[in-house]
């Protein structure tokens, strides 16, 4: 975080030096990105917050599943529906796997909330357009789908 | 009524809602505006500088030089140059997704654009290195080296077809 402020300010000085000019144009067009998409941030940050609140119980008591497969699919499900930050995510697959869910299952759920962005569409969509956001959300669930299988070979779950 | 002042609208009722469930102590309504202020206080801090570093990207950046490194040669070192700069870009994928539109219109290929995506989501070094701490180096190894073939493969693909259709992506500015 604050390498990128170091970042953000050398580029700054460096740029102002090199051309005043260009960099007020620079930012002026940063700020207009910026603008144009901030009412999609803040819909999405409270359609996360309500999700994260509801989601957290039923994704402990789901994971767990006696069969692996339907494990992993529960997983690749609710990983890519919800959303939440790394602090909270770790921490709960944590718990998972000191209560026995497999590293298989695991993967699953952390690699499609990372990768699988059911709420991020309308963020995605106004940069990607929707039939590259679509197509790049079902190869991302494929992809995590065979992270998952992989880790489960190399962790001996499954053979 | 244009999509952003309804988003905005929303958000309006959900300031609204947050207040008034203050006021009756409502246990649900605190609860997700505490969650939104964790999330919140994120974005305030990391979307100013990243936007300020996209619009500098966007006047300095020069379009050859993207195009050398991302674009049209079939140099296989694009895909190293992509997830490099992917596992540096602060802010996973909401800061991904305009940085990606910016590198596509100074002439990116589709693969680079769809790797630099999906890396960022799974290689940003800061989440990385939570992630190990917790769950295991050798945990966040095996899902590092897993994801490196099948992002590049589903990248291919993904390029294929759009280069095929005549795909283009949407301009988002000024």
């Amino acid at each position: 975080m604050i390498a990128l402020y170091i970042v953000t300010g050398g580029a700054l000085v460096v740029s102002f030096l090199f051309d005043p000019t260009k960099t007020l144009m620079g930012l002026k067009k940063g700020w207009m990105k910026f603008y144009k998409t901030l009412p999609n941030y803040l819909f999405l940050l409270m359609l996360i917050s309500l999700i994260l609140l509801v989601s957290e119980d039923f994704i402990i008591e789901n994971l767990g599943q006696e069969n692996v497969f339907l494990g992993v699919l529960f997983s690749l499900g609710i990983g890519s529906v919800t959303m939440m930050p790394g602090f909270i995510a770790y921490p709960l697959s944590r718990i998972l796997l000191e209560r026995g869910v497999p590293y298989m299952v695991i993967t699953a759920f952390v690699t499609s909330l990372m990768l699988v962005g059911v709420v991020t569409y309308p963020l995605e969509k106004a940069y990607m357009g929707r039939k590259a956001t679509i197509l790049r959300n079902i190869m991302s669930f494929l992809v995590a789908a065979g992270i998952s299988l992989i880790a489960g070979i190399l962790y001996g779950e499954i053979v | 009524m244009t999509k952003s002042t309804r988003n905005y609208l929303i958000f309006g009722a959900f300031l609204i809602f947050s207040l008034v469930s203050w006021i009756l102590e409502y246990d649900f309504g605190l609860a997700i505006w505490d969650n939104f202020l964790v999330f919140a206080i994120d974005m305030v801090l990391i979307l100013p500088p990243a936007f300020i570093l996209i619009g500098l990207f966007d006047v300095w950046a020069k379009n050859e030089t993207i195009e050398k490194h991302f674009g049209k040669t079939n140099n296989p070192m694009r895909f190293i140059y992509s997830i490099l700069l992917a596992s540096t870009t602060v802010g996973g994928t909401f800061v991904a997704f305009p940085v990606a539109n910016a590198l596509y219109h100074k002439g990116a290929k589709y693969s680079s654009i769809f790797t630099y995506v999906t890396a960022a989501s799974l290689f940003m070094i800061p989440m990385t290195i939570m992630e190990a701490s917790i769950l295991g180096l050798k945990f966040t190894s095996i899902r590092l080296l897993a994801s490196i073939p099948f992002i590049v493969i589903g990248a291919i693909l993904l390029e294929k077809y759009f280069e095929k259709t005549g795909y283009q992506l949407p301009t988002v500015n000024d």
